[in-house]
C-alpha cells in the first residue's frame, strides 16, 4: 500500500465513518434518555433523503430550503413517532417499546414504498455543490464527502455545546444519568422523552440528507444504515455524542483500510469479518470495565 | 334417524356428482385455456415484476381479439408473490389445485423461481420462468418440466468477455457484491477467465447495500488493470460508477445486464457515460437492422407496450414475460383438443421443449430435451451509454 493509497483509504472511511456517526447519534441519545434503543433510527435517514428528493425534484424548492424542509418534516414525524407509538404505551417494559420501534420501521418503509411518484427505485438528489472530485495529497475527495464530513462535525460540536451549555440539554443529560433524581428535581421525563426522539430524527434526517447525493437512496436503504450506526453507538458505548461519533469514524476507516490490506488469498469479502472482530474486541474490553465500574459504585 | 338418512344420501348425491364433474373434466371446444402466472408486481422487485403484468394483461387482449388460440379464449390468472419465495409457493399450488391453470410462467426472480421447483416437477405442470440463474433448468434432467427466457449471466459473461478479447483487453479487476446475483456472476468470471486469454488482476466484493465502493476500487487502482467488470444490481453499479469517476480512474466499466433501465442512469448521471453493459436488443430496438430476425417482434412489442403504458416505460423485464407468455401459447396452438387437464400439461411441456427458431424479445430460441432456454449466441447487444442514452456496439 503506497501512502497515496492509505491516504485515499483513509478519506474514504472518514467519508463512511461520518455516515455511521451521524446514524449512530440518534441511537445514542434515545438510548441514553430512554433505554430504548430506536430500530426505526435507519428510517429517520432514508425519510430525510427521500424527502429532499421529491421536494427537488416533484414539487420544485430549491435546493437549500428543501433540505431544511425535509429535516423539519423528518423532525415531526419523530414527534408524531413518539407521542402516538412510545408514549401511549409508556407502561411497558423497554423490551416491548423497542419491539414497537421495530414495527415503526416496518411501517415507515412500507409507506415510503408507496408514496413517493418513483415507488422502489431507487434515486439520487443533486450534490450540493458540484461532483467533480478534488484532489488532494495524491488523493482524491468527491465534494459531497467534504460535506458530510464537515455536517458530522458541526453537528457533533453542536450537540456536544447544547448539552452542556443549556438548560435543557443539561436536563437530559439529567434524564441520562438517573431518570429517577431529575424526577424528583422536576425535569418532566416525557418532555425529555419527546426532545430525545426529535433530536435523534433530526440527525437521521440531516445524515439523509447529506449522504443521499453519494449514496443514492431508497424505501430500503434504512435497515443497513441503522445497522451501521447501531455499531458505531455499541462502539462508542451508547454514553456521549463524542464517544459516538469516535466510534463510527473508527468503523469506517477500519473497514476500509481492511479492503486495503493485502491478505493473500483472502479478498475484500472479508472486511466485514475484520470490523466486527475490532467491535467485539472492544465491546469485549469495554464490558470488562463497565463490570469494574458496577463493582465500584 | 330419518333425518340423518335423508341428509345423508344428499351428501352422497353431492359427492357423486362433484367426483363425476371431476372426471369430466376435458378441453371442449369453446373452453376456455387457463394459463397462471406469478409475478414480483410488489415488493423489491416491482420494477421487474409489474412491466411483466403489463405485457401479459397486453397480450391477453390482443390474443382474443383476434380470436383467442384455435377458437379458445386465454384467460391468464396473474398472482403477486410480493417478492417472497413463500408467497411464491402458495400461490403456485393456489394456480395448480384450485384455479387448475395448464402452465404456468414466472416467477419474476430467482430465488422465488427455485424454491418452486420441487412444487413445479411434483404437480407436473410445465412452467416458463422469467428469472435468470441458470440452476432454474440445469440439470436439465431434473427440471423436466421448468423453462425460461430471460439470458442467464453465462450468457451475458461471454458476451462481455468476447468483447474484451476483441478489443485485446487481457488483465482486468472485477468487484461483485456478496448476494446471490454477484456471487454467482463472479464464480462465472473467475471460472471463465482463462477460455478468454484474460487475467484478473484483483477480485474485489462489497455487500449489498453498501453506500460506498471506494476502498475497494483504490485497490483497484493500485493494480495495472485495463478494464473493470462490475457484476452487481443497478443500485450498486451505479455508485461504482460514481466512485470510479470520483477517484478519476480512466479505465472502462462493464456492468452486468442488471443495470439495463433507466433508474442506474439517472442515478450514475454523467459517470453513467461510457459504461458498457450486455443486454437484450429491446432497449436499442430502432439500431437493430432490418435482416436481424428479432427485428419484427421487438418493433411491434415496444410500440404497443408505449401505446398502452406511455413512452419510455418498455423495459427488457417484460419482455422476458412476453417470451414466457408466447412459447405457452404456441405450444397450446399446437394441442390437440379434447385432452383431460394432465394429458394437456403433458402435450404442453412436449409442445415447448419442440420450439425451434422463436424470436422473441430476449432472443432466438431452440428449447431441446437438453437445453430449456436455448438462446442462440448473438441474442445479446454489447450497449454503451453516450451521452445518457443506449447505443450499439457492433
Amino acid at each position: 500500500m503506497s501512502a497515496d493509497q492509505f491516504l485515499q483509504y483513509l478519506i474514504s472511511g472518514l467519508t463512511i465513518g461520518s455516515i455511521y456517526a451521524l446514524v449512530g447519534l440518534g441511537f445514542t441519545i434515545i438510548y441514553a434518555v430512554t433505554r430504548i434503543i430506536n430500530f426505526a433510527q435507519g428510517e429517520f435517514v432514508m425519510l430525510g433523503g427521500m424527502l429532499s428528493f421529491y421536494l427537488i425534484s416533484s414539487v420544485g424548492v430549491p435546493l437549500a430550503p428543501a433540505l431544511i424542509l425535509s429535516v423539519l418534516i423528518a423532525a415531526m414525524i419523530g414527534a408524531i413517532m413518539y407521542t402516538l407509538a412510545i408514549r401511549t404505551a409508556r407502561r411497558a417494559s423497554v423490551i416491548s417499546l423497542i419491539i414497537i420501534t421495530i414495527g415503526a420501521a416496518v411501517f415507515f418503509r412500507g409507506i415510503a414504498g408507496e408514496v413517493f411518484p418513483w415507488g422502489v427505485d431507487f434515486v439520487r438528489p443533486p450534490y450540493f455543490t458540484g461532483g467533480e472530485s478534488i484532489s488532494f495529497l495524491g488523493a482524491y475527495i468527491h465534494p459531497q464527502a467534504l460535506w458530510i464530513i464537515g455536517t458530522t462535525l458541526v453537528v457533533t460540536v453542536l450537540l456536544h455545546l447544547f448539552l452542556s451549555y443549556t438548560m435543557v440539554g443539561k436536563a437530559l443529560k439529567a434524564c441520562a444519568i438517573s431518570p429517577v433524581a431529575a424526577g424528583m428535581v422536576g425535569i418532566d421525563a416525557r418532555a425529555m422523552a419527546l426532545i430525545a426522539f426529535v433530536l435523534a430524527a433530526t440527525f437521521g434526517a440531516i445524515g439523509g440528507v447529506v449522504m443521499a447525493p453519494l449514496t443514492l437512496t431508497s424505501y430500503n436503504v434504512g435497515f443497513m444504515l441503522g445497522l451501521k450506526g447501531f455499531v458505531a453507538a455499541s462502539i462508542g458505548g451508547f454514553k456521549s455524542p463524542i464517544a459516538t461519533v469516535i466510534g463510527g469514524l473508527t468503523l469506517g476507516i477500519v473497514m476500509s483500510l481492511a479492503v486495503g490490506v493485502d491478505w493473500g488469498p483472502f479478498s475484500s469479502a472479508y472486511k466485514d469479518a475484520i470490523a466486527m472482530i475490532v467491535l467485539l474486541l472492544i465491546l469485549l474490553i469495554r464490558s470488562g470495565r463497565l463490570a469494574e465500574e458496577e463493582r465500584a459504585s | 334417524m330419518r333425518k340423518y338418512l335423508k341428509s345423508s344420501v344428499i351428501l352422497v348425491l353431492v359427492v357423486a356428482m362433484l367426483a363425476i364433474g371431476g372426471m369430466n373434466c376435458t378441453q371442449a371446444p369453446s373452453d376456455v385455456y387457463k394459463v397462471g402466472a406469478v409475478f414480483d408486481i410488489t415488493g423489491p422487485a416491482s420494477n421487474l415484476g409489474v412491466p411483466e403484468k403489463q405485457t401479459v394483461a397486453m397480450m391477453v387482449n390482443q390474443i382474443n381479439e383476434a380470436g383467442g388460440i384455435n377458437g379458445h379464449p386465454l384467460e391468464v390468472i396473474v398472482y403477486d408473490t410480493e417478492g417472497d419465495a413463500d408467497k411464491t409457493a402458495m400461490m403456485v399450488n393456489r394456480l395448480i389445485e384450485q384455479d387448475e391453470v395448464l402452465a404456468i410462467i414466472g416467477p419474476t426472480r430467482s430465488g422465488s423461481s427455485l424454491a418452486i421447483i420441487d412444487t413445479i416437477t411434483t404437480a407436473e405442470i410445465p412452467q416458463v420462468s422469467c428469472a435468470a440463474a441458470i440452476g432454474i433448468v440445469e440439470p436439465v434432467e431434473e427440471r423436466y418440466w421448468i423453462f425460461k427466457t430471460p439470458q442467464t449471466d453465462k450468457e451475458a459473461i461471454t458476451e462481455i468477455y468476447t468483447y474484451l478479447q476483441g478489443a485485446n483487453v487481457t488483465d482486468i479487476a472485477i468487484v461483485s457484491d456478496t448476494s446471490g446475483f454477484g456471487a454467482a456472476g463472479r464464480d462465472i468470471l473467475l471460472a471463465d477467465a482463462a477460455d478468454y486469454g484474460i487475467t484478473i488482476l484483483d477480485d474485489q466484493t462489497f455487500d449489498s447495500g453498501d453506500t460506498s465502493m471506494l476502498s475497494q476500487l483504490t485497490h483497484i487502482s493500485g493494480t495495472d488493470a485495463e478494464a473493470v467488470v462490475c457484476w452487481s444490481t443497478d443500485k450498486e453499479s451505479a455508485i461504482v460508477a460514481q466512485d470510479m469517476q470520483t477517484l478519476h480512474m480512466d479505465i472502462p466499466l462493464f456492468c452486468s445486464h442488471g443495470i439495463a433501465n433507466m433508474a442506474f442512469i439517472d442515478a450514475a448521471g454523467d459517470a453513467a457515460n461510457g459504461v458498457i453493459f450486455p443486454a437484450g436488443k429491446l432497449l436499442i430496438v430502432d439500431e437493430v437492422p432490418a435482416s436481424d430476425p428479432q427485428k419484427e417482434v421487438l418493433t411491434n412489442y415496444r410500440d404497443d407496450f408505449e401505446a398502452l403504458y406511455g413512452e419510455g416505460t418498455i423495459s427488457t423485464f417484460g419482455g422476458h414475460a412476453y417470451d414466457a407468455l408466447s412459447v405457452v401459447v404456441m405450444a397450446l396452438e399446437q394441442m390437440d383438443e379434447g385432452l383431460d387437464i394432465t394429458e394437456a400439461r403433458t402435450a404442453i411441456r412436449d409442445g415447448i421443449e419442440q420450439i425451434t427458431d422463436f424470436a422473441g424479445t430476449g432472443g432466438v430460441f431452440t428449447m431441446s430435451p437438453t437445453n430449456h432456454l436455448g438462446m442462440a449466441p448473438g441474442s445479446l447487444a454489447m450497449i454503451e451509454i453516450v451521452d445518457g442514452e443506449w447505443t450499439w456496439l457492433q
